[in-house]
């Protein structure tokens, strides 16, 4: 896929979609219009303005390119879209960390950052702004931006559609903005993960088929014989993710000018089906799209092949098959009946064995240049991710067999867990995929700073490391705390005295994670600074390509 | 077989066909059960649809997020039984939606709090936790108090709650922006016809302001039904093992 002589023609494609296009923009903003004008509810008519302000600027730039001549077809691979996708990234990242610092200061310091005139600011609201935020305004460009590069280099085929990428790229980040601001107006579903309001989940569904046609249709014009086990796992992660969302967010609004609806499943019924989504959430959106970031990204920069192509046919359908049965395991000892429960801890403890076998298959990818963790700080990064990867997915299990969840569950221990997954794993293969990506999509020799990379690396790890093992500690602490006896017989503790017990290691939470975003911001600086093409002074020798230390 | 892959490997279109098929089959066979499965929900009297003013302060129970930090599920384990009440059952969230089971417990479970505190007291610490609680992270909830709601939206919420499946009677939604206000006055006309159509619904001003219904009467209304609604002298647990 390198060599030269082997880049295709010019895809003659890209044109054809344009009216397509326009004709969707002006009946997106004619019903925006619409709604803005009719609507009694003070949020509807904020976002209905949103979404035709969105829907005017897109014809300007629809209009502006038809006019300029800027014909898409001059370059092999459409890369612009992935470069804006790593600035989104970048962005949403650093934005989604310090809403998430924000949130765990107020629980350490409740006197100081609630503000009884500002509802909007209250933890509630900002809660799934930070989660949101982090999981799919961060993770949702990265695993769009990667899966946009790795498709066209994997298929040697220049993005399908012309410029319908550059629609689900907008799109997809309106729906954030539409999402983002509404918890802040008190728009939500109350659907962990899957809190944005029936408009906001029909404008996804319309911008993720779009997105399902732009790769499928990529991958269906390659020239390569074979699809790439990187993409594998992108399409069962966009195959999947738009199966749970439709299911899970089917529900009847008040009206079509409100923004309220009631979901369609009632209690038991909607617990279980709000998990299902749940917990694929995890196993798809930020399991499933991100492996296929370690099938792709670990072996390039490592210059080795993926350890085991059988293993990785194993580690695929058994990974997708598996995962979709754990849901339950959110509901152990609930009013879910228990043969549900007992399936869903079953098939997570199975689900122990594929997640090991993707581990294996990347970590043991560095199988002869185990020397590039000393010398690439980007490849530690890579390799430290699923390093984790496999630490929470071994901890996942046992916090899913039912005696270990009747401690476990409603406590911090649950938070712990989710961002040793979340920082550790999914953070850092995305940190390491944009540190690949910048000097490859910008054409620069090496990276501004190996250095800021080290510091980036080094301070993040301290910052996971508080995080994760204060909320062990709380969260085992507050457990145990709950069902204390007294030698009489009676509950020892008050529930405010548990909260109380928590204070210093929800400040060292608070900690771990302002390290993160301090790591974070170091990266941004350093990403800016490579596209810039600057090369730090004292970078002397210190890139991995001129001097492996064999 | 793994020599076999390549059939997949080579067709995209199959490909998406195999992964849909593969990732459809847990989530048949663990949900469907449950719509049609009697045994899903226990046998019980006494819960009922929600009143109008109970519906909205659950509308402002979900938009302030409360299910971030609180649960409404309570575990059939010794001291949860201890400290918050009776295991909650599937009947009790039966009419809920959504459901409110929550995931976290950074403040205590809520599924039985209706009784457990007068409504000055909910008034005062959603007002100012740390005043009444000095150790909690609450956040104030002060502005719920000064936010009038408007019963003329009550028919609307109700009616996509029957389309949703909540057996609410076209009475009740004829009657749900007057039924709105009934609960928030003792001495108004159509009282005893609101307490036939919501058995056990509280009937009093909550947040201690009789001038105007507020988000705050209608979250302290919602709260105080909370986990009040089954007639546990009749329940036989031995006949609802699942």
């Amino acid at each position: 896929m390198t060599a030269t002589s082997n880049v295709p023609a010019p895809a003659q494609d890209g044109g054809s979609e344009v009216p397509f296009i326009a004709a969707f923009l002006a009946v997106g903003a004619l019903l925006a219009l619409f709604i803005a004008a009719r609507t009694p509810d003070a949020m509807m008519s904020a976002h209905a303005m949103m979404f035709l302000l969105a829907f005017i600027a897109g014809a300007f730039a629809l209009v502006h390119h038809a006019s300029s001549g800027n014909r898409l077809t001059q370059d092999v691979y459409e890369m612009g879209v992935v470069k804006a996708g790593v600035f989104a990234s970048v962005f949403w990242g650093v934005a989604g960390f310090l809403v998430g610092v924000i949130i765990a200061a107020q629980l350490a310091f409740p006197n100081l950052l609630y503000f009884e005139d500002l509802g909007w600011t209250n933890f509630g609201r900002l809660r799934p702004l930070h989660t949101s935020a982090v999981i799919f305004a961060f993770g949702g460009n990265v695993l769009m931006s990667t899966s946009f590069y790795v498709v066209q280099r994997t298929c040697r085929a220049r993005l399908f559609g012309g410029l319908t990428p550059w629609v689900v790229f907008w799109g997809y980040n309106l729906f954030i903005v539409i999402a983002a601001t509404g918890y802040l107006m008190g728009v939500t579903q109350s659907r962990e993960y899957a809190e944005p309001e029936w408009y906001a989940d029909i404008w996804l569904t319309i911008i993720w088929v779009l997105y399902l046609v732009v790769f499928l249709g990529t991958l269906l014009k390659r020239k390569e014989p074979h699809i790439y086990v990187a993409n594998w796992f992108y399409l069962a992660f966009i195959v999947t993710i738009a199966m749970l969302h439709i299911v899970n967010n089917l529900a009847i609004p008040v009206s079509l000018l409100s923004t309220k609806s009631y979901s369609l499943f009632p209690g038991v019924q909607d617990a279980l089906t709000q998990w299902w989504y749940g917990h694929n959430a995890v196993g798809f959106f930020l399991t499933a799209g991100f492996l296929a970031i370690m099938y792709y990204f670990i072996p390039k920069r490592a210059e080795r092949p993926v350890y085991s192509y059988r293993l990785s046919i194993i580690h695929f359908w058994s990974l997708i098959f598996i995962y979709i049965w754990a849901g339950p395991h959110h509901l152990h000892y609930t009013a879910l009946p228990e043969w549900a429960q007992t399936l869903g801890m079953t098939f997570s403890v199975m689900l122990w064995m594929p997640s090991w076998g993707g581990m294996i298959n990347g970590l043991m990818t560095l199988s002869g240049a185990w020397d590039k963790l000393r010398t690439d700080p980007v490849i530690r990064m890579l390799i430290v991710s699923v390093a984790f990867y496999g630490m929470s997915t071994f901890e996942g299990p046992l916090m899913s067999v039912r005696a270990v969840n009747s401690l476990s569950h409603y406590t911090d221990w649950t938070i712990g867990h989710v961002h040793s997954g979340a920082l550790g794993w999914v953070g850092y293969v995305s940190f390491g995929a944009l540190y690949c990506l910048v000097p490859w999509l910008w054409k620069r020799k090496q990276l501004y700073s190996n250095a800021l990379v080290e510091w980036h690396f080094w301070v993040s790890t301290i910052g996971i490391l508080l995080y994760i093992t204060s909320m062990w500690v709380s969260g085992i602490m507050q457990g145990l705390m709950w069902r204390a006896y007294n030698s009489l017989g009676f509950l020892e503790y008050s529930f405010v005295e548990t909260v109380d017990a928590m204070h210093p290691y929800y400040v060292i939470r608070m900690t771990g994670g302002l390290l993160f975003l301090i790591g974070a911001l170091i990266m941004a600086y350093n990403l800016w600074r490579t596209a810039k093409g600057d090369v730090r002074a004292r970078e002397f020798a210190a890139s991995p390509a001129l001097a492996p230390a064999e | 077989m793994l020599d076999r892959h390549d059939i997949l490997e080579k067709r995209g279109l199959l490909l998406t066909v195999a992964i849909l098929v593969v990732v459809s089959i847990g989530g048949i066979i663990e949900i469907a059960p449950l719509f049609y499965l009697e045994s899903t929900i226990e046998r019980v009297q006494g819960v009922r649809p929600y009143s109008p003013l109970e519906l909205a302060g659950r509308n402002v129970y979900v938009r302030e997020g409360c299910y971030t930090c609180h649960s409404q599920m309570i575990r059939p384990l010794r001291d949860e039984v201890e400290r918050y009440g009776h295991y909650s059952l599937a009947a009790e969230s039966m009419y809920d939606h959504p459901f409110q089971w929550g995931s976290k417990r950074t403040g205590p479970d809520l599924a039985r709090v209706g009784g457990k505190y007068s409504d000055a007291w909910h008034v005062e610490h959603m007002i100012d936790p740390r005043a009444l609680v000095p150790e909690s992270v609450m956040p104030p909830y002060k502005f719920l108090a000064s936010s009038i709601i408007d019963p003329d939206d009550a028919p609307e919420w109700l009616k996509a709650n029957r389309a949703v499946g909540v057996p609410y009677t076209d009475e009740m939604i004829e009657n749900a922006a007057a039924d709105l206000k009934t609960q928030h006055d003792p001495f108004a006309a159509d009282f005893d016809n609101f307490v036939a159509r919501y058995p056990k619904a509280h009937v009093r001003d909550f947040d201690g302001n009789p001038g105007a219904i507020t988000e705050m009467d209608a979250l302290i209304s919602y709260l105080q039904v909370l986990g009040t609604m089954v007639d546990f002298s009749v329940y036989e647990p031995e006949e609802n093992y699942r």
